[in-house]
């Protein structure tokens, strides 16, 4: 009787029990992307060492798959180089989460501009462009 | 899931009643006949859909000939607006409507005002509630048709039809009211109400889907939105859906009988629900007029967390709720209605509307209660918008 509604057991799973949530206490970089206007905000903070994210956090405001996405790029990126973190495409989240349904895809950009936002951060606390 | 699954959508659609179901299912089986036929097949199913009509009537206060059967609200809202802009072209080109009405009205003035009818979208108040004063101020000499909607599905709020009314007969502008949400609800006689036209649907009152009403006050003329066959008496073609018109029937007798009660039980309800959040949940509000409300409606905004996220969760517990958040619309825009009343853009997103039905108890309800401020606050310690402290 109860379904999952427009999303697969690992989209629902990754926002019944989201991983990587909350904010580091000293972050290397900090990143945001969207706005409340538009029903999804998503922070990330990095934690980077000898070029590594050795941790990762996230907050979200938005649906279930904006959770989802979120809680799935930082699982992606903890432990990669930050090269390897920015090679990491909206598509490669959405494709790790199984798929999302066609409305939602731009849940999947929106954690990859947070990223890279909190990786440009990173970058100009370390003065490199 | 081993708890009972709770259905709070009653607002989107009702179950079928039983008593419903057994009264279409002879003309589903042996009663096939098309009640347009002159043979005894074809009498006995006209004689089932002239019983409905004439207790539906009865109902709403109209004359067996002033009901009109549709495929449901959507098709009512189209036929009875296209129908009246192009009867009265020659009288004008000005239609009134408020700026919260379903889409059905929306979409239907949007299309028109594209082939060059003018188009007045009435604000409302921050209840939801449209001025009289400003509908009367509204009306030109051009304005040939006022539409405003009986019970807001969203936000709950009762409109003034009677006052309106009122004002539209000064005037001699036909007046039409979507009472989808309200037929079967709340008591509705189109005399008292001083409506022209109406619109309801069966499936919003334990009715089938695909069947409902358009009313048409004596003397109205207005052109078809279906030409072909004569049903209807040439106001609708098309052969009649006599298993619908049968259950729509028995369905409005199952409401008249039970309307009464039912109302003041759910809207006990309803209130047990609304307090009920508003005092475990800090930053919530009500949405739509605290009083002049359906009895079956509570529509609240949860700050900082986003309406599908709450959908989701409470789904995940097996009670269906629906949401205004843009998240789940395909505009990606949030509810026209939560901006109409001045509800800001991030207070939209995270609103849930609960509607009650006669299955609804109060168990029901204690157990939202319970879970409810569970899942607002797992959202909000992982929402960016909660600033330290904000929120416990």
């Amino acid at each position: 009787m109860i379904q999952n509604g427009p999303y697969n057991e690992k989209v629902m799973d990754h926002f019944r029990n989201p991983r990587n949530v909350g904010v580091l206490e000293n972050p290397d970089g900090v990143g945001t992307a969207g706005n409340p206007v538009c029903g999804d905000i998503m922070e990330i903070s990095i934690q980077v060492e000898d070029d590594v994210i050795k941790d990762v956090r996230f907050r979200t405001f938005g649906c279930g798959a904006a959770i989802a996405t979120s809680s799935m790029v930082t699982e992606l990126v903890k432990n990669k180089t930050i090269d390897e973190a920015l090679a990491v495409s909206n598509r490669a989240v959405a494709k790790a989460l199984g798929g999302l349904p066609p409305i939602k895809m731009h849940c999947s950009v929106l954690a990859e501009e947070a990223l890279r936002s909190a990786i440009d951060d990173f970058r100009r606390r370390q003065g490199k462009p | 899931m081993d708890t009972k699954p709770i259905y709070l959508d009653h607002a989107a659609t009702t179950p079928v009643a039983p008593e419903v179901i057994q009264a279409m299912l002879p003309f589903l089986e042996g009663a096939y006949g098309n009640a347009s036929s002159l043979h005894s097949f074809g009498q006995e199913a006209k004689a089932a859909v002239e019983a409905a009509r004439t207790r539906i009537a009865s109902f709403m206060g109209a004359r067996p000939e002033e009901i009109v059967f549709t495929s449901g609200g959507t098709e009512s809202d189209n036929f009875i607006i296209k129908g009246i802009a192009l009867s009265r072209r020659d009288r004008g080109n000005h239609l009134i409507t408020s700026s919260i009405e379903h889409h059905a009205v929306l979409e239907t003035c949007d299309f028109l005002r594209k082939q060059g009818v003018s188009v007045t979208l009435l604000p409302v108040d921050s209840n939801g509630l449209v001025d009289p004063d400003d509908v009367r101020k509204a009306i030109t000499d051009k304005t040939i048709l006022i539409s405003i909607m009986h019970g807001n599905n969203e936000i709950g709020t009762i409109e003034p039809i009677a006052e309106i009314g009122s004002i539209a007969r000064e005037h001699g502008v036909a007046f039409h009211t979507d009472a989808v949400q309200t037929f079967g609800h709340i008591p509705i006689d189109v005399d008292e109400l001083k409506v022209d036209f109406l619109s309801a649907s069966a499936h919003k009152l334990h009715g089938p889907k695909g069947v409902g009403l358009a009313y048409i006050r004596k003397g109205m003329k207005i052109t078809p939105l279906l030409h072909g066959g004569d049903q209807e008496k040439r106001r609708r073609a098309s052969t009649l859906n006599v298993p619908g018109i049968v259950g729509f029937g028995r369905a409005v007798e199952l409401a008249d009988a039970s309307m009464h009660t039912e109302s003041s039980r759910q809207s006990a309800l309803r209130d047990r629900l609304i307090k009920g959040l508003l005092s475990s949940i800090g930053d919530t509000r009500l949405n739509g007029h605290p009083v002049r409300r359906l009895p079956n409606n509570a529509n609240l905004s949860f700050a900082f967390v986003e309406g599908e996220g709450l959908l989701l969760s409470l789904d995940m517990e097996g009670i269906a709720v629906s949401t205004g958040s843009a998240c789940t619309s395909s505009s990606l825009e949030p509810s026209h209605v939560l901006k109409a009343i001045g509800v800001p853009v991030e207070l939209a997103h995270g609103s849930l509307r609960f509607t009650l039905g006669r299955d609804t108890t109060r168990e029901d309800i204690d157990r939202v209660l319970q879970v409810m401020p569970g899942i607002v606050h797992r959202l909000r310690a992982m929402s960016p918008l909660v600033r330290k402290g904000a929120v416990s």
